[in-house]
């Protein structure tokens, strides 16, 4: 009960202003007040069972893969060596699962599936629907299982992030004009409701179970790692659509 | 009546689809690479069906209440052309969504677990709750100032990657002051805050005006609303650490 009272309060505002806002400047009571009331009491009774179903299944789920991945026992069994003379390499369960995690979620993503439709639009079929999404699926792939190497070598997030930020910077100098806002939103889109949590777990659990490492420093930025990484794909994949049309037309033209 | 079930129902189904993917993947995992019985199972079961359902409801009664209205309320002030309100419109519009955001509430509450465990905060639920919610309204307030400056952008034509090259320097330059603990919070509530409630609305706001307006190329103009949303947060939050180091 406390929860969906809480989840109610968090739409209230939302609500509140989009009500007022229709009556005060528009000038018009709501069309169809009935079905938007309606609508709201799914939208808090869902939040409510969202949140706690969270708690239940994709917090623990992710801490617990965490904590498999680096057990000792699982370790010792897979490299033979003990805890303290591990070193990254020896961490490579995690990174495949990062990996297969970030790739996955992303391929199934429905809201980069429309951001891939309006780039195919915008190209002019120049960029492909499905290499796009595969492209931004393994930018996603690879950025989380980068983000878990970092938490396990326990270096600082900035230096990554400061990295990919330079790389998008250089791309957007070179990559055609028409793909770069495109590129610059995927990077918020692709990282849904489900694989936020999922993810976050993942990475306090690893930073828990890694010697050394503390979930306060080192826990968080996985989420960065996803959303960093798709724009540096999807700009790659623009400017590889504009070398490959080039050299079809270069040899479409004797 | 029947056309809701079928509506509720394809919701259902999209729900599955997000979760599919991380259960295949967990499910190769435990077969093939652990082999061993997995404890808890049931009751991770029956929050995956909480999470399924929750998801399903949420999204339909977005559909139903909450995206028609925002929709027409976003065409219409922009076709109105008053560029006080729209500006306002858009800075309420930012914060309400992202309140109501489900992964940043759940994100924000594991952050402040985190916190309390190393002793950056008390661990009583009142601390917890007030850092939880500290960080949720700095988030919000952060998507609501990127659409401001998105709208404005879209209004007055200016570079949309000069833009997002000055926010990342000043990501960077923030990032040097900042208390460390904040840092990866930060990063992270970048990507969290543009899902399921914030998207769809930003974009139709975005589509919305760059229609209206005469020689703008909805396809062109209308993105990069996104983009605002998911740096300015990190801005945000950083400065949050670092006034927060202060008080």
């Amino acid at each position: 009960m406390g929860v969906i009272l809480n989840s109610a309060v968090d739409v209230l505002p939302i609500v509140i202003f989009l009500f007022a806002f229709q009556r005060l400047v528009i000038g018009q009571p709501l069309p169809n007040g009935k079905r938007v009331l309606v609508g709201f009491v799914f939208v808090v009774v869902g939040l409510g069972l969202f949140l706690l179903g969270l708690e239940q299944s994709l917090f623990p789920l992710g801490k617990l893969m965490a904590e498999q991945l680096t057990d000792p026992t699982f370790l010792f069994a897979s490299v033979g060596k003990a805890v303290s003379d591990l070193v990254w390499q020896d961490y490579f369960w995690v990174y495949l699962f990062a990996g297969a995690i970030g790739f996955s979620t992303t391929l199934a993503e429905p809201a980069l599936i429309a951001v891939s439709m309006k780039a195919n639009t915008v190209s002019g079929g120049a960029i492909g629907v499905w290499g796009l999404r595969v492209a931004v699926a393994i930018g996603v792939g690879v950025g989380v299982g980068l983000g878990c190497y970092r938490i396990i070598v326990g270096l600082p997030l900035h230096y990554f992030i400061a990295a990919g930020y330079f790389i998008v910077i250089l791309q957007t100098t070179v990559a055609p004009k028409l793909i770069v806002p495109l590129a610059y939103d995927s990077g918020g889109v692709t990282t849904s409701t489900v694989t936020v949590p999922l993810i976050t777990a993942l990475g306090l659990g690893l930073s828990e179970a890694v010697p050394g490492r503390s979930a306060l420093l080192d826990g968080f930025g996985l989420v960065a790692f996803a959303s960093l990484f798709p724009i540096i794909s999807v700009l790659a994949y623009g400017q590889l659509a504009v070398l490959r049309h080039r050299a079809t037309a270069i040899v479409a033209e004797p | 009546m029947k056309e809701s079930l079928i509506t509720l129902a394809r919701d259902a189904l999209g729900s599955l689809r997000d979760l599919l993917p991380i259960v295949l993947v967990i499910s190769a995992f435990q077969l093939f690479v652990f082999r061993e019985p997995v404890t808890g199972l049931g009751s991770i079961a029956i929050g995956a069906l909480f999470v399924v359902a929750g998801l399903t409801f949420f999204i339909f009664g977005l559909r139903l209440a909450l995206f028609p209205v925002g929709e027409s309320l976003a065409d219409a002030l922009a076709k109105k052309g008053s560029v006080f309100w729209l500006v306002f419109f858009a800075f309420l519009l930012g914060f309400g969504t992202t309140i109501a955001e489900p992964a940043l509430i759940a994100i924000a509450a594991e952050a402040a677990k985190v916190a309390a465990d190393a002793g950056a905060i008390a661990t009583t639920d009142e601390a917890k709750g007030g850092y939880a919610l500290g960080l949720r309204l700095t988030v919000a307030v952060a998507v609501g100032a990127a659409l401001v400056l998105g709208v404005m952008r879209i209004l007055a034509n200016w570079s949309l990657p000069l833009l997002i090259i000055g926010g990342y320097c000043l990501v960077v330059l923030l990032t040097t002051i900042a208390p460390k603990e904040i840092i990866g919070v930060a990063y992270d509530s970048g990507g969290v805050t543009t899902s399921t409630v914030t998207v769809p609305l930003v974009t139709a706001l975005g589509v919305g005006l760059a229609s209206a307006l005469k020689g703008r190329n909805p396809m062109t103009d209308g993105f990069g609303l996104i983009a605002f949303a998911s740096l300015t947060p990190i801005l945000f939050v950083l400065t949050y650490g670092i006034v927060q180091q202060w008080v």
